[in-house]
């Protein structure tokens, strides 16, 4: 089986705080990191080849340093890496990204399934799997949390629901997002790190995909953002004073004539 | 690119304070952009010497915007059950509807969906597409989206709103490239741009860290999907008249290549959640399991449900689907209890529209009271048995 994964590299949320003083985003120091959730994606990939044969490529669209980002990807289990950069693609939103995804994965040209994280934890959108899957007119499943069997060109999968979940059968090729629950990332194995060191990760332009300018970054792309804030929050900030046999006397009272 | 000026520019730093990305810097007295630059243009009008611009070639626009007119909510439902969120969306759609003089419409997709049209022209809906198709009976995305996507190619609403649930977020991206137009993920605020009409659409990005507002200038319909809770519905109106249209679809277009072999309803529980009046919430400061069970007797006195931050449930006092915020549930009940909880930004973003929100914490600066109506600093093993206490009283006399 031949599949696809599709990584971005992302600010790590753990650092990323906003200082509410100068209303930026301070990233002294944030390290960039794979997208947890295209880590998930990655694994089953690796597990899928470990079980049915085949090979995986991850793919990335990013700045040069993304580089690092693929590499890691290969020290925990990759065979291939790809990374699409151009500074035309600067600015793009969903749109434009699964045009400039859509034309590499054309280039890449034979593959039986694509894996893509639930969501990047920066633009937080989603909507690039769902996108790139209409690109590519394949089928496409959402929050994948099991792949439970492969048989042939099927492949029979659960997906996550807001009040359950689907079993779910599709013929390949096809796309799946994948969510957190579906399996524990293992860590890089030594023989992955060397295998890192050494690979030629192919780069790829806007004109290596044959793409059209017009349709690239932020000239291709169809939403704009006019601002960004800082979230207000709208509390009343009342602080209930006296003892605590005293505020909870005033909290009650305040609350009785809610319930 | 962001393009600079040098010689204008007088290293003021008003772009660097203004950058919400931390991608534009004063260097020995010229400001340098760096590749985080998301070319949000907020730098763009605040610089006084007029050093920065964008280089905007913009997207060509696509044939007439004018033929394009009228609000649409898809309307979701699932098992039978009309999900809230649509009406929700009817209560948005109508205000933006109004302000445009343009009539709301509601979009119906299923599979013995009988009553439910009625049900939303009562909730402000002028007019109901429904497709009735057993091949609509499971939600896939190929046969929602190709459904969806052929009316409105078909009618041409200016605006189309969706709820950002498990459904809207999986087949609205396909029903938007399909129609080669821009989508907002995730709104929490809508509003129609006095000028020109257009829908200003903002949504959290970065783990609801910032918020943005986004434009759709060169193609329509102009597509958002908004997450539940944060829109308010109208109130029923049962008098209210509307249309219903009966609309037979190609069956080659109802066709999915996914087929779903099983739908298993399990998570009752979150469901409850989300619907509950009163929701007690527990965090790190309840130190262990015990400690939780204080907060289920306080939500068991006052009849509501049971939530948590992230920390409580990675600590395994309690299961994923009672976790709110940012990667859980968004809530907005009447009122919400935080014990023990600091207030982090992602577990704001999932409760801070609750009407009155009670906070009970012993760190005076905890982040948590900025959203509180009312603020208590103590402990909560102190607090909560006498809370639990007063309520019994009030339920037993
Ligand atoms: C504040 C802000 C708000 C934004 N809001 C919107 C919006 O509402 N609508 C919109 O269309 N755009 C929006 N964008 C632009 C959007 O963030 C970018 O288009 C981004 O390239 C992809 O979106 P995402 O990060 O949300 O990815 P998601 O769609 O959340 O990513 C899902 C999966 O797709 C794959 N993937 C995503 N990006 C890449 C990549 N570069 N290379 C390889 N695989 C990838 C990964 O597997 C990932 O897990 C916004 C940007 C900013 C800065
Ligand atoms: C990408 C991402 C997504 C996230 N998503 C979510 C999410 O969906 N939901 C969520 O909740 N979090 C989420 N988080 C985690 C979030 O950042 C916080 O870490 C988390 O909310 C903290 O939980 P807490 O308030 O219970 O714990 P803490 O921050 O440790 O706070 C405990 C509080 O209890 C108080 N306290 C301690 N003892 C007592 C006592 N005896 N009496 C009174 N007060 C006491 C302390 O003063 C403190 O304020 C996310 C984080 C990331 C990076
Ligand atoms: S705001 Fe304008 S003048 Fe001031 S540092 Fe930035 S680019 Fe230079
Ligand atoms: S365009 Fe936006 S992201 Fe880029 S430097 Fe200016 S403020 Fe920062």
């Amino acid at each position: 089986m031949k599949i696809i994964v599709c990584v971005k590299q992302v600010p790590d949320a753990k650092d990323v705080r906003l200082d509410p003083k100068t209303n930026t985003l301070s990233r002294e120091g944030v390290q960039a990191i794979m997208n947890p959730y295209d880590r998930h994606a990655l694994e089953e990939a690796v597990r899928l080849k470990e079980q049915y044969g085949g090979m995986v490529t991850v793919l990335s669209m990013g700045p040069p340093q993304a580089e690092e980002m693929l590499r890691e990807a290969v020290s925990c289990g990759a065979d291939e890496a790809v990374l699409v950069s151009d500074r035309a693609f600067a600015g793009a939103d969903t749109w434009a990204t699964t045009y400039t995804l859509s034309m590499a994965i054309k280039k890449i040209d034979d593959f039986d399934l694509i894996l893509c994280g639930k969501q990047a934890i920066d633009g937080d959108t989603a909507q690039v799997g769902p996108g790139l899957a209409e690109r590519l007119d394949i089928p496409f499943v959402a929050y994948v949390r099991k792949i439970n069997a492969c048989t042939g060109n099927t492949i029979r999968a659960e997906r996550l629901m807001d009040d359950g979940y689907d079993l779910v059968e599709v013929e390949l090729p096809a796309l799946f997002t994948v969510v957190k629950e579906i399996n524990e990332p293992r860590i890089p194995s030594l023989k992955g790190k060397m295998k890192a060191k050494k690979i030629d990760i192919t780069k790829l332009t806007a004109v290596d995909i044959e793409a059209d300018p017009e349709q690239l970054g932020l000239k291709g792309s169809t939403t704009q953002v006019v601002k960004v804030f800082s979230p207000e929050l709208k509390g009343a900030r009342a602080m209930l004073a006296g003892t605590p046999s005293e505020q909870v006397a005033q909290l009650y009272a305040k609350l009785s004539p809610l319930l | 690119m962001l393009q600079i000026d040098i010689e204008a520019c007088i290293g003021c730093g008003v772009c660097e304070s203004t950058c919400t990305f931390g991608a534009i810097k004063v260097d020995g007295g010229v400001a340098v952009v760096s590749e985080t630059c998301t070319l949000c243009g907020s730098c763009v009008d605040v610089c006084e010497v007029g050093a920065l611009s964008i280089a905007r070639e913009e997207k060509a626009t696509q044939g007439n915007l004018a033929d394009w007119s009228g609000v649409w909510v898809y309307a979701e439902c699932r098992h039978g059950r009309l999900a809230p969120v649509a009406l929700e969306l009817l209560g948005a759609g109508r205000k933006l509807a109004e302000k445009r003089g343009v009539p709301l419409s509601a979009v119906l997709l299923g599979s013995k969906i009988e009553g439910m049209a009625e049900e939303l022209i009562a909730y402000g809906a002028d007019k109901v597409f429904v497709v009735d198709d057993p091949a609509l009976a499971s939600f896939t995305d190929d046969a929602y989206g190709n459904a969806l996507s052929a009316l409105a190619k078909q009618h041409k609403p200016e605006i189309i709103l969706a709820g950002a649930t498990a459904i809207g977020r999986s087949f609205i991206p396909r029903v938007a490239t399909t129609l080669a137009t821009g989508l907002t993920a995730d709104c929490t605020d809508l509003a129609i741009r006095d000028e020109d009409g257009a829908l200003l659409q903002t949504r959290p990005a970065f783990g609801g860290n910032i918020m943005a507002t986004i434009v759709c200038p060169h193609t329509r319909p102009q597509i958002s999907t908004v997450r539940p809770l944060v829109m308010k519905p109208l109130v029923r109106d049962a008098a209210r008249k509307g249309e219903i249209m009966k609309v037979n679809l190609d069956p080659a277009l109802l066709k999915p290549r996914v087929k779903v072999l099983e739908s298993v309803v399990e998570d009752l529980d979150r469901v409850n959640l989300s619907e509950a009046d009163i929701v007690v919430a527990g965090g790190r400061g309840l130190e262990n399991e015990k400690g939780f069970a204080m907060i289920r007797e306080l939500a068991d006195v006052l009849g509501g449900a049971v939530a948590a931050s992230r920390a409580a449930v990675d600590s395994g006092w309690i299961p994923y689907p009672h976790q709110v915020g940012q990667t859980g549930k968004t809530v907005a009940p009447k009122i919400y209890i935080a014990c023990g909880i600091s207030g982090a930004i992602q577990h704001l973003v999932g409760m801070q529209s609750a009407d009155t929100i009670i906070a009970i914490n012993r760190d005076p600066d905890a982040p948590i009271f900025d959203v509180a109506t009312y603020g208590i600093v103590g402990d909560v093993f102190e607090i909560v048995p006498m809370l639990i206490a007063k309520f019994k009283e009030r339920k037993s006399a």
